[in-house]
């Protein structure tokens, strides 16, 4: 699986924005993920006790929010959240549904001191 | 005293990044690009000899190969006719954009009309790192079973072509063509969609008449 370098990137961009705003430490990281998104959080938290250790962001708490899949429908605009694998539209049964959310998977904000 | 610093940046946005510079580099060259994803043993390496045998005399072909450790298959597209690279990815269960960069750097891509990219055999990673190709393949095999779409359903969502290997074996295995075309326009409604063998050549000429016209109308703008 990938959650290594995906947890590397998520250490690098934190540190980056810890540095900018002349931090000492880093206490807690916000991140948001898409229910679409393969990314098992369990893995990030195992890997990110590994390779936080000896940075400023050593014992920072992650926190995950995990976005429902949200899609429209192009043909008559309903927004739904689809069932796990049924995407077409309840309403008209169309099959030309866009995802509006759901992909997520970014860094909201963390908090230093 | 604790402060919170507003971030709102995509954790993949390294690699999304030189995925673009990828896509620019493809287009300064004209080259059309294709991703090519499946779980190990679907026939990737296969459809690329057959692809190979049937338009090299037309278009020239490069092939970026990846795998975990060996050059197998890029020797088997070489052999093939194509401009091969390896790429071994050190244990990584996918090619990111980085990887592609660097074999990108070795091509002559003046030269290049169109480029395959073999990912590494796994229906899950791939499809979470673009590499800046222009599209990318599936390709599913009867073996494998019906019920993968509903399984991964993440890397069928992705695609923009299908292509459904091994149809020689249907009389040998059970496969509910159905159940699985059902599962496939749930995630994917009307995906083009290619039954073919490798082995007896069956279906492969509507995989090249797609193919060239997706290489032609890319050159063309
Ligand atoms: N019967 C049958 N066998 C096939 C077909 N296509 C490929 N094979 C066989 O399937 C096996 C795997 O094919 P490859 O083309 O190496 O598959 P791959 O997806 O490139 O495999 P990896 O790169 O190792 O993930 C080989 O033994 C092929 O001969 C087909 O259409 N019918
Ligand atoms: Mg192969
Ligand atoms: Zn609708």
């Amino acid at each position: 699986m990938h959650e290594l370098p995906v947890t590397e990137s998520i250490l690098e961009i934190a540190l980056r924005y810890a540095g900018d705003a002349q931090a000492n430490r880093i206490t807690d990281l916000y991140l948001v993920i898409g229910q679409l998104a393969t990314i098992v959080d369990d893995s990030i938290q195992f890997y990110w006790d590994i390779i936080a250790r000896d940075t400023i962001a050593e014992g920072a708490r992650l926190h995950f929010k995990r976005i429902p899949t949200q899609v429209k429908c192009q043909d008559c605009q309903l927004e739904y959240k689809p069932a796990e694998l049924e995407f077409t539209c309840p309403e008209c049964k169309s099959f030309r549904v866009q995802i509006v959310a759901g992909n997520e998977f970014y860094m909201d904000s963390i908090e230093v001191e | 005293m604790t402060q919170r610093v507003q971030v709102i940046e995509n954790i993949l946005s390294a690699n999304d990044q030189v995925a673009l510079e990828n896509r620019r580099l493809l287009e300064a060259a004209n080259v059309y690009a294709l991703n090519f994803m499946a779980s190990p043993g679907a026939g990737k390496t296969s459809l690329i000899e057959q692809t190979l045998k049937r338009i090299s005399s037309e278009l020239h072909i490069a092939v970026v190969d990846g795998d975990i450790a060996t050059s197998i298959d890029a020797d088997r597209a070489a052999a093939a006719g194509a401009l091969a690279i390896q790429i071994n990815t050190g244990g990584e269960c996918h090619l990111d954009a980085i990887m592609l960069k660097s074999a990108l750097s070795e091509l002559d891509l003046q030269g290049i009309d169109l480029l395959i990219v073999e990912n590494v055999g796994n229906l899950v990673c791939p499809a979470s790192f673009q590499l800046g190709t222009h599209q990318s393949v599936l390709i599913a095999s009867i073996p494998e079973g019906d019920d993968k779409p509903y399984k991964y359903p993440g890397m069928y969502r992705g695609v923009d072509a299908l292509v459904i290997n091994k149809t020689d074996l249907l009389p040998y295995i059970t496969f509910d063509m159905d159940y699985f075309r059902r599962g496939v326009e749930m995630l994917n409604p009307g995906l083009v969609t290619f039954p073919i063998s490798c082995k007896t050549g069956e279906g492969l000429d509507s995989w090249i008449a797609w193919l060239r016209i997706q290489v032609s109308s890319h050159s063309i703008k």
